[in-house]
Formats: structure tokens, sequence, C-alpha cells
């Protein structure tokens, strides 16, 4: 088995051979510019992109027109986001979203509270799950945006999207929804699902990195955006820069495979990640599965080794790829946002481990996962003051803890 | 994050892991950190006269807090009280070559020294008197 092994699919994938197979003659053969008119190299970029445009489409029950290409989510999120904000701003100045969103949405939230804007954040459940009943609450007669992300990248918690977009479509109220983790691993329908704004990311859908889209509604309501970005009025005016077509063509193909593969891809992860989670639960007392258990994406394992730091824990599993909610493995050197705004508590955040599971993880290598997660924890503890007072009987939260660290 | 060489030879072969029994008059016991901020040691020693004759850690926290807190054992093994209470933090991050962002973990082991002596001394003020008190 080749080591190390990548169980980190919520931060990026690896590209499917399929989808480079379809990208490469897009860089030499057929380079032209997909904007220009005059001659076959254009149109035959152009057809590419079209065709990328449909297949995107077809994965997500939307028209191609409704397609608008950026460099990922991220750009995506600030279209819809301030593009929203800044044609609805006679309307209305208020936006709902959550605490659990990802930086792109908080961030970009939090621009627009700089320029007048109203945002409400909505706490999660426990689970990290955003209700319905949140959502009513906190629309207002000026609320002209509800921004809720479709599963979260964390914990891989899935929302009730579909209640939601029914109720803001009701309200008359613009739904964007951030499908970045959820296409490809649960059925995504704009219409069914009544969303008027949705981004995807090749990467993260085993198609290449760079290159994403926003979905924007045409009709039910037609949504309008301003343009964040100005230049030659390429995608209909809204964002302007020409066209990266193999990475649209990767993006097309990456999307086309989703659809096709979404129920053979889903069932591979979820029976290699339940086969995962047993054993460890089998292995290990103590250890707390973050987020919610029935609604969950497929691919997703969020898991807390109580008394067991999460760097410590991937020191320990240097062969195993994945990332931690602990503080101490982000820039920021805070635990993670999502696990305290469910209110878990830092202690948990601190020992929370997430492993993706994907089209190319293998029962070979789930099992070399586990035999080293569980060797890793039993060490760590043996090595944990917090696990040896736990052994004795102490209750931790009853111990006045003397200094601390400087977090 | 890249490790220097010495912090992972810690991780993996922690020195003197383990406890002492905290109720003995000769076992000073120090434990810090919070378990919400990521990092908690807690360090005992075995004290004969004014020798520090064994030291035992565990720590929870990352690799760099769990290297620490090993050196630490191994350093205040043989000294003085005095001389323990004289090793600053700056000693580990050297040693460690620690990154700005751990610096708080050696401060971490420094204080957990501290608090093993000082817990130690406390014990032998509760009990006996101490020698410097009887003399004239």
């Amino acid at each position: 088995m080749k080591l190390p092994i990548y169980f980190d699919y919520q931060a990026t994938t690896p590209m499917d051979p399929r989808v480079l197979d379809a990208m490469l003659p897009y860089f030499t053969e057929v380079f032209g510019n997909a904007a220009s008119r005059s001659h076959a190299f254009g149109w035959k970029a152009e057809e590419a992109v079209e065709n990328a445009r449909a297949q995107i489409a077809a994965a997500i029950g939307a028209n191609p027109k409704e397609i608008v290409f950026t460099s990922g989510s991220t750009e995506a999120i600030n279209l819809a986001i301030k593009g929203v904000a800044e044609m609805y701003a006679e309307k209305g100045k208020h936006i709902v979203t959550s605490l659990v969103e990802h930086k792109a949405v908080l961030d970009t939230c939090k621009h627009l509270e700089k320029n007048g804007y109203e945002v409400t954040y909505l706490t999660p459940e426990k689970t990290g799950r955003i209700t319905l009943e949140a959502v009513k609450a906190a629309l207002r007669d000026d609320t002209i945006l509800v921004a809720l992300m479709w599963a979260n990248n964390e914990i891989g918690t899935l929302n009730p999207v579909r209640e939601i977009g029914a109720l803001c479509h009701e309200k008359g109220v613009l739904f964007f929804s951030d499908a970045t983790q959820a296409v490809g691993k649960v059925p995504v329908d704009v219409e069914a699902d009544h969303v008027d704004l949705l981004c995807l990311s090749g990467h993260k859908i085993y198609g290449p990195k760079g290159v994403g889209c926003l979905y924007v509604r045409r009709k039910n309501p037609r949504v309008r955006l301003v343009a964040q970005i100005d230049g030659g009025g390429h995608e209909r005016g809204m964002r302007s820069g020409t066209l990266n077509v193999p990475g649209i063509v990767g993006l097309g193909k990456a999307c086309e495979l989703a659809r096709t593969d979404l129920e053979k891809d889903a069932k591979h992860a979820s029976e290699l990640r339940d086969y995962f989670e047993s054993k460890i639960f089998a292995a290990l007392d103590h250890v707390h599965l973050n987020g919610d258990k029935d609604h969950r994406l497929p691919t997703n394992s969020n898991l807390s080794f109580k008394y067991v730091e999460g760097e410590s824990m991937i020191m320990g599993i240097k062969d195993i790829a994945v990332s931690s909610g602990s503080a101490c493995t982000s820039a920021s050197l805070e635990p993670s946002h999502v696990l305290r705004a469910m209110g878990v508590g830092d202690e948990l955040a601190h020992s929370s481990i997430r492993f993706g599971f994907g089209r190319f993880t293998t029962k070979e290598q789930v099992d070399f996962a586990v035999e080293h997660v569980v060797a890793a924890v039993k060490r760590l503890r043996e090595l944990s003051p917090l696990y040896e007072m736990v052994q004795e009987g102490i209750d931790l939260s009853t111990v006045n803890w003397q200094g601390g660290g400087t977090h | 994050m890249a490790y220097s060489n010495k912090v992972i030879d810690h991780y993996n072969n922690p020195r003197n892991v383990g406890s002492l029994d905290k109720a003995k008059a000769t076992v000073g016991t120090g434990v810090v950190g919070a378990p919400e901020c990521g990092d908690v040691m807690k360090l005992q020693i075995e004290v004969e006269g004014d020798r520090i004759v064994d030291a035992k850690f565990k720590t929870f926290g990352c690799g760099s807090a769990i290297a620490s807190s090993s050196l630490a054992t191994e350093w205040i093994k043989g000294k003085t009280l005095d001389e323990a209470m004289q090793i600053k933090n700056t000693q580990i991050v050297e040693e460690l070559s620690l990154p700005p962002v751990k610096i708080h973990c050696s401060v971490l082991a420094e204080d957990a020294i501290k608090s093993a002596v000082m817990d130690y001394k406390a014990k032998q003020g509760a009990g006996a008197p101490l020698a410097e008190t009887k003399k004239s």
C-alpha cells in the first residue's frame, strides 16, 4: 500500500483520470479563446465551454444559461452575496446566514456589515444543523438574502435545504446555498430544492483546482447581480475575464461524473465510513461523533478522541492525511469555529479529527487507518494526564485549572 | 507544520512518562494548563535532601508540548531544587528549535517545573519546620 494515505477528501480531491483525459486537448490543440467569434479556434473553445455548461446544469437541475463560471467557490460566494446585496440594497439590507458557514461566506458578510448591511448569524443545533424554525424567526421585512450551506465542510452535516428554500420562496427572499461539499455526494436539484443561487467547485468533485461556478436563477424569480469583476462583459456581464477553457471542460466532466456516479460513489463512501466508525467505536471508549449522525454526508466522519489533543494525534498517525479542529493545526490558533458554534466545547474541539472517504478510498486503506488511529489514541492516552484523572474518577469539569495556555 | 528532529524524537520516545505517588511527602506535583486551551501538563518530582532524584510527566497537548515536558523531566533529574527553578523556557525553545507559535509550550513546561517545586516545598512547610528556620 502506498503511503501516506489520503483521508482529507473535504479539503480537496485527486483528479479523476477521466477528467484529465477530457481536459488535455484544451491545453494544446484546442487552445482558442472562447470569446473569439471570428474564427474556428474560438468557435471550438466556445463549443467546449457550452458543452461543459450543459453538463454542470444537468448535475444540479438547472438551465445551462444559469451557470456563471468563476475561479472557484470563494469567488462564486463573493459574487452571490455581494452581487445580491448591491443589487437589492434599495429593497433591504438584511442578510441571514449561520455561524457554521465557510469563512468565504462569513468574511464576505463581515465585509458587508462594514458597508451598512445587517447580518443575522444563526446558531446551529448541537448537531450543526440549521432548523427551518430558526430561519423563519430570523426573516424580516428588509431581508433580501438567506445564505446557508448545503453541507458543512467540517462535520458533513446536511441542512434542510428544501424546506428552507420553500420558505424563502414563499416569503420572497432570495436563497443562496454553498453546495461545494454537497455536489456529487447527495442529490442537488435547484428546482425541487427552491435554490436561487448555488456555488460549486471543481477540485472538491475530482475535477481541477481554480475553477468553479455560480448558478444564478433566471426565472421564478429572475435573480440579478451586480458584477464584482469589471472587464469584457463575459458570462453575460456577471463575471468578466477570459474563460479558463481547460478548467471549465474539466469542471463539466467532473459534474457529469458526479451525476452519473452519484449513487455508486455515495454507497462506496458511506460503506467504508460506517465500517471505519464501527471499528473505531468497538476498539476505543470516550470517542465522540461531531455532527448529525442521520443528516450527514456519506463521505464524512468527524470524531473527537477525548483526552487526546488533535495535533499530537495527527503526529501519531503521520501516514494518514487528515485534518483537525484543534487550534494548533490552524494558522489562527483558534479551535474550529464550527465546533465552537455547535457548543461542543473547546476541549472536544481540540480533540477532533476529520476523516474523509472518497471515490478512491479502499477497504485496505481503511483497515490501515483504523489500526493506526487506535494505536495512536491508546499511546497518547497513556501520556494524557486528563485520561489518568478520568480513570481515577475525577470529573474534569470540577477541576480548578491553573494558569493555562496562551490561546 | 514541520517539527524539529528533537521534537519528533521526544514525541516518539518520551522520557520519564508516568506518575509518582502524589500522596508521598517527598513528591511534588505540578499541573498546569487547561483542557479548553488544548494543553495540560502534569509534572512530578521526587526529592531527597534538596536534590530531585526522579521526575515523571504526562501531557495532553500538541507534539511540542509533549516534547517540552519530556525535556523538562530529563533536565531536572539530578538537579537541586534551586537549580531546577533556574530553568528558563527560552532554553527549552532553543534546545527544541520551537517556532514562535509554540513558545507557549515551553512557558507551560517552565511553569510545570516551578509548580511541582512549590508543591513539594509547601508539603515540607506544612509538615516539619524547614531546616533554615532552625538555624541560629
